[in-house]
């Protein structure tokens, strides 16, 4: 077993583990940080890979943003995960039964297991040859040419689902006082203050 | 990459740079004050784009890699979708403006997710899919709950977004074996390594991709959302849900199980011809005890959707064909039928139960005349247009030598039309109760007829949908 053989079932059997306690977990702080190992895990076989642009990109953003804000999330709701989890008992028995028939059968299709002849070529045609060119530059070539329009729907699904959650969340509300910025600024001290010149002895 | 592939998306594109700028000038301008001009906009915009589409013609051309495929099938999804959504956009903004939640967004949304149904229809490679997919369910997950403040609708957005999630993550899954086997994601490549003595990995693969498409379409047993996401959902969102998504899906359906695994048509001819007696059958009899109109036509889908599929279950041109025809009558028929439902009111509120229509004729004999078309064309009976198309897949099944499919197709469209002429009855020999409002709305009320109208006139020639139907199935099926 050489080294990368070892890291690959490290990382896997890691990953597997965490995925399973992310689902199990009673507190939902510790599912999130299960998470974000099972990410880990997975960013290192991206690098097994040699797809270390999808492997940083996978830490800094999942794990470093996305997770962060999960936690801040989940710390921040008042939700008992405990309750919500109650009737997994009473579907366990049920659900472990059609899962080992899906795995038994995922068994069968894996051990008849073929790839069609000239696969792996049709695979590794798309993407220029990587002791060239670099691995960012690869993506980028890829992304802004090849996938082009794959790349402008997805920012169209990204689009939808911030209008949505506008739509879904937004509410405007009359009855409360807000700070307009740029009345504040545009105010005129001439108009907005008096001088006045108090006698002594005189008053107002 | 060349500017030829930019000008066969250029549909797509043109929608999606008026979405973009309308979602703007609404923002930057009257917000919701503007929801009813940008409504009748984008229905105009709709029409346009169909027009451009229709009248462009011209041969099969695949564009950007083969990602997108432009062809007489993708037009004629294409057409079929716009001028279903333009119609469904125009009656629901009286509704929307009613009970005080006309935005802006909606028509927005509702563009975005035509958007994303039209690079379905037009999918040449299983990540066009995915993403066109994607981009229409998660505008109708939005517009499922649209009306946040009521229980009823946010659950039937929550329970859409979930159950959606899991057929997407069902039809990824598929979509990773085949590729493993193929090598590529790209239909024509799939097409060309997978033929008659396919691995299981491959049928495996297939399995999942026709569950996730089998679940957009609401078929059984991936029916569970419909009834539920219908009740819920508004009105004008459930008229939309049962109109051009559903042709979206079907068509996506022919596309990939034509284009991408041709080569195996007997493999998945089993499969759809079980969904699709399933489909038929837990429509019509589930449909039966339904009080709740919205839900009523959640089960009638279901039972239309068996019916589509049994064509598409043919595994021939004749089968697309015949499944064509009869999603474009089944979009014509719930149209109108949606046009009348968002018209029945009691109070000024919103009213569903199918008892209320009793004596409708009293109140508004035209309409209740045009609703008694509609219904006996639902149900499949002649002279009305709805009878030719389960006609044209009964043969199409009868003509690929699924006799059985057809027979069982007979049996399901009988138990199914009692739920259509009950309504029927209780429109014009119910019991006296409360009437309903008489609502006058001139879109509505022109959708309703005109739907009428086609399901009578239609049966001369079908305004030549068949002829456009048969040139489309050429297109598919090589």
């Amino acid at each position: 077993m050489t080294v990368v053989d070892f890291a690959f079932y490290t990382f896997a059997i890691v990953m597997l583990v965490a995925g399973l306690f992310t689902v199990v977990s009673k507190n939902p702080v510790h599912s999130v940080l299960w998470l974000i190992l099972t990410f880990l895990s997975a960013s290192g076989l991206f690098v097994l890979l040699g797809a270390e642009f999808v492997a940083m990109l996978l830490i800094i953003v999942y794990v470093g943003a996305v997770m962060v804000l999960f936690l801040f999330v989940v710390m921040m709701l008042d939700v008992d995960f405990a309750e919500l989890k109650a009737g997994m008992a009473k579907y366990l028995p049920f659900a472990l039964l059609i899962g080992v028939v899906l795995l038994l059968q995922m068994g069968l299709a894996f051990g008849d297991w073929t790839t069609a002849e000239g696969a792996q070529a049709l695979r590794q045609s798309v993407t220029p040859d990587a002791a060239e060119i670099h691995n960012t530059a690869a993506l980028g070539l890829l992304m802004y040419d090849q996938y082009l329009m794959l790349f402008q729907l997805a920012g169209l699904v990204l689009l939808v689902s911030m209008i949505g959650a506008i739509v879904l969340t937004l509410r405007h509300r009359s009855d409360v006082k807000r700070q307009n910025v740029l009345q504040q600024m545009y105010r005129d001290p001439g108009k907005a203050m008096e001088l006045k010149d108090v006698k002594p002895g005189q008053g107002l | 990459m060349t500017s030829n592939d930019f000008s066969i998306v250029l549909p797509e594109t043109l929608l999606a740079i008026y979405g973009m700028l309308a979602l703007l000038f609404a923002v930057y301008t009257g917000k919701d004050k503007l929801a009813g001009l940008i409504t009748w906009v984008t229905a105009a915009v709709f029409v346009i784009v169909a027009l451009l589409i229709g009248l462009g013609g011209g041969g099969a051309t695949p564009a950007f890699h083969g990602m997108f495929i432009d062809d007489a099938f993708s037009r004629f999804g294409k057409v079929g979708i716009l001028l279903a959504g333009a119609a469904v956009l125009v009656m629901s903004y009286d509704f929307l403006d009613k009970r005080g939640f006309a935005k802006f967004e909606y028509p927005i949304l509702v563009l975005f997710s035509t958007i994303g149904m039209m690079v379905m229809v037009s999918a040449g490679d299983l990540m066009a899919l995915y993403l066109g997919l994607e981009l229409m369910s998660l505008s109708l997950y939005v517009i499922a709950s649209f009306r946040r403040d009521s229980v009823k609708s946010t659950e039937a957005g929550l329970k859409y977004f979930v159950l959606g999630s899991l057929s997407s993550g069902l039809l990824l899954y598929g979509s990773s074996l085949v590729y493993g086997f193929a090598g590529t994601t790209s239909f024509a490549g799939i097409l060309s390594v997978v033929s008659v003595d396919a691995p299981l990995g491959v049928l495996f693969g297939l399995v999942f991709i026709m569950t996730g498409l089998a679940f957009k379409v609401s078929a059984v047993p991936f029916h569970m959302w419909t009834p539920d996401v219908y009740e819920g959902a508004p009105t004008p969102t459930t008229a939309f849900f049962a109109t051009a998504p559903k042709l979206a899906a079907m068509a996506l359906f022919a596309r990939v199980l034509h284009d991408a695994f041709g080569g195996i048509t007997a493999d998945w001819q089993q499969v759809l011809a079980v969904i699709a007696v399933a489909s038929m059958f837990l429509g019509a009899i589930a449909g039966i005890g339904q009080t709740n109109i919205k839900r009523l036509m959640a089960y009638s889908s279901i039972s239309h959707m068996g019916f589509a599929l049994m064509g598409l279950a043919a595994g021939n041109a004749e089968g697309v064909q015949s499944a064509l025809i009869y999603m474009a009558i089944y979009v014509t028929m719930n149209i109108g039928t949606f046009a009348f439902i968002m018209t029945m009111e009691r109070d000024g509120q919103p009213v569903t139960d199918i008892a209320s229509l009793n004596l409708y004729w009293r109140n508004s004999p035209a309409k209740a005349l045009a609703l008694l078309v509609l219904m006996f064309s639902l149900a499949g009976v002649p002279p009305m247009l709805g009878f030719f198309g389960k006609l044209a897949v009964l043969q199409a099944a009868w003509g690929a030598g699924l006799i059985y499919l057809a027979i069982f197709g007979v049996i399901a469209s009988v138990i199914g039309a009692f739920y259509y002429l009950r309504i029927v009855y209780y429109m014009y020999f119910g019991v006296e109760t409360d009437p309903l409002d008489k609502v006058s709305s001139p879109v509505t009320f022109a959708l309703l007829t005109l739907s009428a109208l086609i399901m009578l006139v239609g049966i001369v020639n079908m305004f030549g949908v068949d002829g456009m139907a048969a040139l489309a199935a050429e297109a598919l099926v090589k």
